[in-house]
């Protein structure tokens, strides 16, 4: 990505580079023709988008334009009535949110999901629950291969600790954390569990100035440095535009725009969208 | 010494040994509200359940006798047959492991998201249900559970105290082995609390469904090992207190017991169980010692309740409880 928000597209399957040099793999999570209801009310309407690897794919839109639930259908939260997703090359069935978190897609909430009562580095640790593989027995009694295991996970949870600068309330309880290093904390649970792929619902919400821009940063630096595919919901235009390489546009449920930045920005109905049409 | 206080420290560690059988039942409160959320008022009477079942399945008792003699004029009572104790409480466990799935399965997979008060009511149906269920299944008589440990006056303690202040302490063996047990029992409850993988996962569920969801962890197994879990605490309790004082119907009402203790430890705290349980073991004991003649005895029913007020009046989250810190 550059300054300027510029990508250049190529066509095929094999992805395309942004203009800033960073090689976008092919497709690793394709929503066909997604419906979602709740009764008779149409949250999301036949919605079709790719998510690429490596890339920052973003979903904007008004408010209730359907976007939360369309992070909630990706994180097997809601499920579609109709269409299909495909996640790396395959088919995905229904799936509960856990077996889903368990595929390699990590979550952030809106509202924070945290566990309020443990220590940040608890929290973190949390994330790495999947990778544990000892038993039981092994775990309690602190035996040879649960150990190494242990000391591995943990050596993961403080490099993401470090990377994301929350080494000093490392010990802190997570319910005495201000709004905006909980957010903080809850991105850095979400990459101990090494995603393949990370959503981040509304990651600005609530934030002032200074801590947008702290989290712009790292989200950037997430994907620099890990290579995180990273999808995100946001309703801050202007954020949005400087971060991501790919924007989807929702509005009432159905997709009116889809391109870089720059294309969605020039985009007529996205325009009306947000900024209101006259009707004469 | 006079003898007065010799008494004191005999009643004093009858009341340790008695402490640590609330402690037991205590613990099982803990690990559910911590672990859940749930108070589970049924915890006494999966104590007693598992008792119950135990006994049934050592002496070969035909599972709802009654009922299946009532409907088809059978006169069946017993297989003939005897099942080792330790046997007996292996498949005990997996009855217990049963029961755990059928409660999430029937009860609390439905009740996801709602209030405690909610879940509390579900536990307190639940305890009824389960009281019901022991008598259809095993009969209401009292039973005798003798699983093989060791009971009556400890000599060595007797004669040892004897020599040395001239007056042997009576111990009862069985409280030494409560003891034991239940100190083995906590510390193995923090190891896997703390440093398990199935612990650290059981105590992300406590804390928040969703987040626990979006890490991996699946709800419905971490409720069936946490009600799995409170059954194998039920029922090393319903073991000690069944061997100390037979296996009967009044043994679901030392549930109520552990309610003064946990008000004492904190709701949240595994510590706080047992330093409760001693509390109100030895308070009730050196009160009904002390005053109780005073006032025409009988303070033993009372005297943990009243202790427990004073506690909610001036430290309302016990004694080991989590603090309650609220961001205004």
């Amino acid at each position: 990505m550059t300054m300027d928000g510029s990508t250049t597209m190529q066509d095929g399957q094999d992805g395309y580079v942004t203009a800033d040099g960073r090689k976008i793999g092919g497709v690793i999570m394709e929503m066909k023709n997604i419906t979602l209801r709740f009764g008779g009310v149409v949250a999301i309407k036949d919605i079709s988008f790719d998510i690429r690897e490596g890339e920052i794919r973003a979903i904007i839109g008004p408010n209730g334009a359907g976007k939360s639930s369309m992070l909630n259908v990706i994180s097997g939260f809601y499920h579609p009535q109709e269409g299909e997703m495909i996640y790396k090359g395959s088919r995905r069935p229904p799936m509960k949110p856990y077996e889903v978190a368990r595929q390699g897609i990590a979550r952030t909430f809106q509202n924070i999901a945290l566990f309020e009562g443990m220590t940040v580095l608890d929290n973190v640790m949390t994330g790495r629950l999947n990778y544990m593989k000892t038993n039981l027995a092994q775990q309690a009694m602190w035996w040879g291969k649960a150990q190494k295991e242990e000391v591995a996970n943990r050596e993961v949870a403080e490099r993401i600790i470090d990377f994301l600068e929350i080494q000093s309330i490392r010990k802190t309880p997570v319910s005495r954390l201000p709004y905006g290093l909980k957010k903080r904390v809850e991105l850095a649970r979400a990459l101990a569990a090494e995603p393949s792929i990370l959503l981040l619902d509304e990651p600005m919400a609530g934030m002032n100035v200074e801590e947008k821009e702290d989290m712009s940063r790292f989200i950037l630096d997430v994907n620099d440095e890990f290579g995180t595919t990273i999808a995100l919901i946001e309703h801050d235009m202007g954020v949005v535009m400087d971060l991501s390489d790919r924007v989807v546009v929702m509005d009432y449920g159905k997709k009116i725009g889809d391109g870089t930045p720059d294309e969605v920005r020039s985009n007529q109905d996205v325009i009306d969208a947000y900024l209101g049409v006259a009707h004469d | 010494m006079p003898e007065q206080l010799l008494f004191a420290m005999e009643v004093t560690l009858n009341g340790l040994m008695a402490g640590v059988l609330y402690a037991l039942v205590a613990l099982g409160f803990v690990l559910i509200f911590k672990a859940s959320g749930i108070f589970n008022y049924a915890q006494g009477v999966m104590a007693l359940f598992a008792a119950l079942t135990l006994v049934g399945i050592m002496e070969g008792q035909v599972p709802f006798g009654h009922l299946i003699n009532a409907i088809f004029g059978t006169e069946i009572h017993h297989f003939g047959w005897h099942v080792p104790g330790l046997i007996a409480i292996v498949i005990t466990m997996m009855i217990m492991v049963a029961l755990a799935w059928a409660v999430n399965q029937f009860v609390m997979r439905h009740l996801v998201n709602q209030e405690p008060i909610i879940l509390f009511m579900a536990t307190i149906g639940l305890a009824y249900f389960l009281e019901g269920f022991g008598d259809l299944m095993w009969g209401s008589d009292i039973k005798n559970l003798d699983v093989g440990l060791p009971q009556g006056l400890n000599s060595w303690i007797d004669e040892t105290t004897f020599n040395a202040l001239g007056y042997g302490f009576f111990i009862d063996n069985l409280d030494i082995v409560a003891s034991v047990v239940a100190a083995l029992l906590v510390v193995a409850l923090v190891v896997f609390a703390q440093y398990t993988k199935q612990g650290r996962a059981m105590r992300a569920v406590a804390d928040d469904h969703q987040a626990a969801l979006s890490v991996g962890i699946s709800l419905n197994f971490i409720w069936v090992m946490v009600w799995s879990v409170a059954g194998f605490v039920a029922l090393v309790a319903g073991i000690m207190w069944g061997s100390k004082s037979g296996v009967q119907f009044s043994l679901s009402l030392i549930a109520l017991k552990a309610l003064p203790v946990l008000m004492l430890g904190g709701f949240t705290s595994i510590p706080g169980a047992i330093v409760g349980g001693l509390i109100v073991g030895v308070g009730e004991k050196l009160f009904e010692f002390a005053i109780g003649p005073m006032i025409g005895g009988a303070t033993e029913n009372w005297f943990a309740y009243v202790l427990a007020l004073v506690f909610l009046v001036f430290r309302p989250q016990g004694l080991f409880g989590d603090k309650i810190i609220e961001r205004v």
